[in-house]
């Protein structure tokens, strides 16, 4: 064992050991000084590219903390004249040819080239831009791309590269005329863009933001001829805190049901209620599935990107994914159902529109495809993320904090915890478990939680015994490079499986592009609020729902569920 | 055939020099760049047929002709001799004969008098205030130079895997496969105190051992061949002169360092020498000298080649490996470093063409040898490129250490047009000036880089009395912001910058704070860059200012360019006490800027004059003048 001078460097003068971190940044970091960045992210390569991150050792060299590794006995300073003067030519540079319409831009509360520049306060820019030629790319469903306002840190490049793995855009060009386009500079929409918006959540700026939908929804709210239904995926209620200073991960249902009330929708309802019908379809599927060995392993197509991904890169797997609608169609489908119903009854003339609030950007995309249309019109007509509901609140005037809670309508005010638990990595997996074994008691509930399913890893397995000489093997990936590696290692029969669960969102949806962006410790609290949700529900498994149970008896009964709940 | 032990390969040697000793004479017509853009492939063939037609026995190449041992004289291409401005040019052996600037019409009288006589054709040799110099040795341009590298470059047909081996070639791999371990080759390359000649120079040992001692089953041999300097050509005339002697040398740190595979990263712009290569490679594989088991060793290695699309920062490591590995080339941050983790994330030993070039002959004479040349610390020659105003331009090579002075006024046999010396570019776009004051600083890594500038690749540009040093300034800015890979801010963002203002102060348009800012910027790229191509992107600018501050202030202030470069700060009128009235400037300007009576002084609109300077050529009386 090394002697405490042997783990020791210092920063600013003071002590701090090392501990591991893998570059002097961390360390800094842990010594309580936020060094500034605009290109690191530690789930991503270290890029090292905005050079805002650099320090000073004592003999006067230079170098960039996020690339360089703490060693024993190295003295660096963090606020040197030199490093300050640096920091400020930097952010000026950047600040030179780039769209600086910072009042009216999407980004404008928490753009984080705005952010450093007020903190080292650049009050003059001496350059003149150069490239600045007003273009954006509106051609995608979910993404905007407005160059103008790049700053070429490359997290986009990355995060759709590293972590999944579709690399729809890349540089191009060198030196000033340096862009990050797709290939050709084709619209994002004709690329093989999978709209999982990860790319707007780490840019830093405002040159990738998530097209909105709030306008057109405040339009559908104010026209009195049409019922607006609102469905809460599972995942917005414990993000939403986040725009409004909440505890991190805490759950907000209740509050959120009362200001969509007040915003102006007719009925709001909870998605985890649909996720409960499509473990129950989903479950069936499987076993048929099961018993007959056809198309295995089945593969999970509640998320659209992954959805979208196996569309463009497999066309191969379409037969194993399953034939299930998302959760959001198959309530959509429901819910337009029962409408259709309910006008026929009572010979009204109004509309029913039905609009989900989802921690996705690619439901943006899912809502427009023909396949989960109900009767030729979309099921749900408008996805908006959680951050746009957030806007809608603040521009309403409501204070989000002092809403009193109010509960869910009926008839489908009732979702399991299984239902609830979808929004997570691993969720949907024991939705199902819950729901092929056994009774819903405490230990065998336990026991579900401690196979393995739960937990923020990238790529997890289970083993579920069925019998003496029978085992359910199961893997649940989220992030689609990890899906990709899964799917090879399948391929070259390196690996087997029954049933994979797919996500395209590192954690799930919970960590969605749509979200309040989360760093990592976040996540874990917002999945801790999203198991406590579950363990608080009366109701723990999807068959028990009594909603569930009512529907198969009444519109979902015989060929009906299948019309409803499948898209092929 | 395959060489399969070491008998064999020196057999094979054996046979190879009687042939080559059967040819009573050698033409080397000069397959370099440079001469072939000049047509000597034509007068190589039109060589052969006046020969052949005269029935003389002509030998093409020792590879296929059977020529069995009878008399002939050998035709060949021979790599680049580096005097590019006599090209193109030829070497008659025996007799040393050197012949400059041949057109196809000489080939008859060179038949006649030298390949079938022993006769000089006089016209066609080198001379030089008065003297005449029909040995090439002889030759100031050369006999000044120290050729251990270059040494075969011009003298050795560069299509001959049999002639290099004739030659001594493949003498230090056999040496280092049964006389060595790899223990030894490592120690002698350390030892030898080699250093990189890619431009960092860092020692070659240090790197070699840092490459042994990784632990990993794949590693990689690879050569960067991303020659970008502006100017600068030395590595390209070695690949195309020399091929087999950097083959050689990457194979030997294939051996030492447990590499069985090697990349050559070759910019596509050099398509001879891709040609050169690939055919020496495809050689030494079909004699086994590639491949398995080589000389039936348990060595077993394999080239390839990459081609670049010509981005200068691809010369640096870690954008290189990236580029061969199929992506963008982009420097990323180190570490990891190549050493560790380099070409597809295995342990790489990377230097350049010169450094590979330096390593047969650093194993055949031993480090002791090799430490007599040039200083101790940075032992060795250089291969320059020399261009600019200078009166002899083209490749050298002289021992590290070696001055300014020498190189310019020895070598390069001083400034063209009798002018004065000004300056010195050296290093390329990463390097900077010396001036006048440095003449007698001996050119070698510790020295320049007190000076502020680096050796670099070797790029030597010359520059006379009428050279625009701020303009100079602009042109390697322009070239390192158009190369910048765009990755991190200062680099990108800085020398975009930093170019404006330079534009900005040659169109007359700079203010004194402007300086400050170049100042400013210069500072904050070379500490923060994350490549050492950013890093060292400012130094002509910052050299320049640093020894031609008033020329810069000129600019500013006086609007005024001593040199006259500077188009913009240029104006041309008419002395109307010289003009004679004869209209011949209007006729000529393109711009229809001068006007007048016919018989009396003409008038320049400096409005709409654009400077071209086609009146002042036309002019008779010398009327029309520069201010």
């Amino acid at each position: 064992m090394n002697t405490i001078k042997q783990r020791t460097m210092t920063v600013n003068g003071m002590p701090v050991l090392i501990e591991g971190e893998k570059n002097l940044l961390e360390l800094i970091r842990k010594a309580g000084f936020d060094m500034p960045t605009l290109c690191y992210h530690s789930k991503l390569s270290t890029y090292g590219a905005c050079r805002m991150c650099v320090v000073e050792d004592k003999r006067g060299e230079i170098m960039a903390s996020c690339s360089t590794p703490p060693r024993a006995g190295m003295e660096i300073k963090t606020n040197t004249p030199r490093l300050r003067e640096y920091r400020k030519m930097i952010l000026e540079l950047m600040l030179a040819d780039h769209n600086r319409d910072c009042i009216t831009c999407e980004k404008r509360n928490n753009c984080q080239l705005k952010e450093l520049a007020e903190r080292f306060g650049i009050d003059d820019v001496r350059f003149e831009t150069y490239s600045l030629d007003g273009t954006k790319d509106h051609s995608s469903p979910a993404i905007i791309r407005h160059p103008d306002k790049c700053i070429l840190c490359g997290d986009c490049v990355r995060v759709c590269d590293e972590i999944q793995r579709v690399g729809a855009i890349d540089f191009v060009h060198r030196g000033s005329r340096m862009e990050v386009m797709p290939a050709f500079n084709m619209p994002l929409a004709e690329t093989k863009c999978v709209n999982c918006g990860q790319c707007a959540a780490v840019c830093p700026t405002g040159a990738i933001t998530i097209k909105s939908n709030i306008a057109e929804l405040w339009e559908m709210l104010a026209d009195d001829n049409t019922i607006v239904q609102a469905q809460i995926a599972p995942a917005v209620r414990v993000a939403l805190g986040d725009e409004f200073n909440f505890e991190k991960g805490e759950n907000v249902m209740g509050k959120m049901v009362a200001a969509l009330r007040m915003l102006g929708f007719d009925d709001v309802y909870d998605t985890s209620t649909a996720a409960d019908l499509t473990v129950i379809e989903e479950s069936k599927e499987f076993i048929e599935r099961y018993s007959s060995g056809e198309n295995l392993p089945l593969f999970t197509s509640c998320c659209p990107a992954w959805f979208r991904y196996a569309e463009n890169y497999h066309p191969e797997l379409m037969d194993n994914i399953s034939s299930c609608k998302s959760p959001m169609e198959m309530f959509g489908a429901v819910l337009k159902e029962k409408a259709k119903k309910d006008a026929e009854e009572s010979k009204s003339k109004k509309k029913t529109k039905v609009v989900a609030i989802m921690p996705c950007t690619a439901k943006k995309s899912e809502v427009l495809q023909e396949r989960y249309h109900y009767e030729g019109e979309p099921a749900v007509d408008l996805s908006i993320t959680t951050q746009e509901l957030a806007t809608m609140i603040r521009e309403t005037g409501l204070n989000f904090a002092d809403l009193q809670p109010e509960p869910i309508d009926m008839p489908f005010g009732i979702a399991s915890g299984a239902g609830v638990i979808f929004g997570l990595t691993g969720g949907v997996t024991e939705a199902v478990i819950r729901h092929v074994i056994g009774p819903e008691d405490r230990n065998t509930l336990a026991e579900i939680a401690f196979t393995g399913v739960r937990g923020l890893e990238g790529v997890k397995e289970v083993k579920l015994p069925l019998s003496e000489d029978k085992e359910l093997s199961i893997a649940i990936v989220s992030g689609l490079r990890n899906a990709e590696e899964l799917i090879q290692a399948i391929k070259k029969g390196e690996a087997h499986y029954d049933f994979v669960e797919v996500m395209a969102c590192k954690g799930g949806c919970i960590a969605g592009a749509g979200q309040p962006f989360v760093e990592d410790r976040a996540r874990a609290e917002r999945s801790e609020g999203m198991y406590e949700a579950d363990r608080m529900s009366n109701v723990r498994t999807s068959k028990s729902n009594p909603i569930t149970d009512a529907l198969y008896r009444t519109m979902l009964s015989g060929h009906n569920a299948h019309r409803l709940l499948h898209y092929k | 055939m395959k060489i399969t032990n070491r008998a064999e390969l020196i057999k094979c040697r054996e046979d190879a020099l009687a042939l080559l000793k059967s040819q009573t004479k050698k033409i080397y017509v000069c397959g370099g760049t440079g001469c072939v853009a000049g047509g000597s492939m034509e007068i190589y063939e039109e060589l052969k047929r006046i020969a052949e037609e005269k029935g003389l026995a002509c030998q093409i190449s020792i590879e296929e002709d059977a020529c069995g041992g009878e008399e002939g004289i050998g035709f060949k291409k021979s790599g680049c001799h580096g005097f590019c401005e006599m090209g193109p040019v030829l070497r008659i052996e025996p007799a040393k004969l050197f012949y400059l600037k041949v057109k196809p019409e000489d080939c008859e009288e060179i038949v006649t008098k030298s390949i079938a006589g022993d006769e000089v054709v006089d016209r066609l040799i080198y001379s030089r205030d008065d003297i005449k110099y029909p040995v090439q040795e002889e030759i100031p341009f050369y006999k000044h130079q120290t050729r251990i590298v270059l040494e075969d470059c011009g003298q050795i047909d560069a299509e001959s895997v049999r002639e290099y081996i004739a030659y001594g070639g493949y003498s230090s791999l056999e040496k280092c496969l049964f006389d060595m371990n790899r223990d030894d080759i490592v120690k002698t390359i350390s030892d030898s105190n080699l250093r990189g000649r890619g431009g960092g120079g860092f020692p070659a040992g240090r790197k070699w051992t840092q490459v042994k001692a990784q632990k990993s089953d794949i590693k990689y041999v690879v050569c960067n061949g991303d020659e970008g300097d502006p100017g600068a050509f030395m590595d390209r005339s070695i690949m195309e002169g020399d091929p087999h002697k950097m083959l050689e040398g990457m194979m030997i740190a294939g051996y030492a360092s447990g590499a069985s595979e090697g990349y050559i990263y070759v910019r596509a712009e050099y398509p001879l020498a891709v040609e050169r290569l690939e055919k020496a490679i495809a050689q030494a594989r079909e004699i086994g000298l590639l491949g398995e088991n080589i000389l039936g060793t348990d060595f077993c290695f394999d080239l390839k080649i990459v081609k670049g699309a010509g981005a200068f920062v691809c010369g640096e490591g870690s954008a290189l490996t990236t580029s061969i590995e199929g992506y963008r080339g982009m420097p990323r941050v180190k570490p990891p470093r190549t050493v560790e983790q380099g070409l597809f994330g295995k342990p790489t030993l990377l230097n350049n063409v010169e450094t590979f070039a330096n390593v047969p002959i650093i194993i055949e004479k031993g480090a002791d040898w090799y430490k007599t040349i040039g200083p101790e610390k940075s032992p060795g020659t250089k291969a320059f490129a020399l261009t600019g105003n200078i009166v002899n331009t083209g490749l050298i090579e002289v021992p590290m250490g070696t001055t300014l002075r020498q190189v310019i006024y020895d070598i390069g046999g001083g400034i063209r047009g009798g002018k004065k010396f000004k300056a010195v570019q050296i290093g390329g776009p990463s390097g900077g000036c010396l001036t006048e004051e440095h003449l007698d600083l001996p050119l070698d890594f510790d020295s320049l880089k007190k000076a502020g500038a680096m050796i670099g690749s070797g790029g030597l540009v010359v520059m006379d009395e009428d050279t625009c040093m701020v303009e100079v300034a602009r042109f390697f800015m322009n070239f390192t912001q158009n190369e910048s890979c765009g990755k991190c801010v200062p680099c990108r963002e800085g020398t975009r910058r930093m170019l404006d203002i330079l534009e900005k102060i040659v169109a007359g348009n700079g203010e004194m704070s402007d300086l400050e800012v170049l100042e400013q910027l210069a500072d904050t790229i070379t500490a923060t860059a994350l490549c050492g191509l950013g890093k060292t992107a400012a130094n002509p600018v910052v050299s320049t200012l640093k020894y031609f501050r008033d020329e810069y202030i000129e600019h500013i202030v006086d609007k005024k360019c001593r040199t006259g470069n500077c188009q913009a700060l240029k104006t041309i009128y008419i002395d109307a006490d010289a003009c004679k009235g004869c209209s011949l400037c209007s006729r000529v300007c393109p711009v229809d800027a001068i006007s007048g009576k016919v018989k009396e002084p003409f008038v320049i609109d400096s409005s709409k004059c654009i400077k071209c300077g086609a009146c002042m050529e036309k002019c008779k009386f010398n009327a029309i003048k520069e201010a």
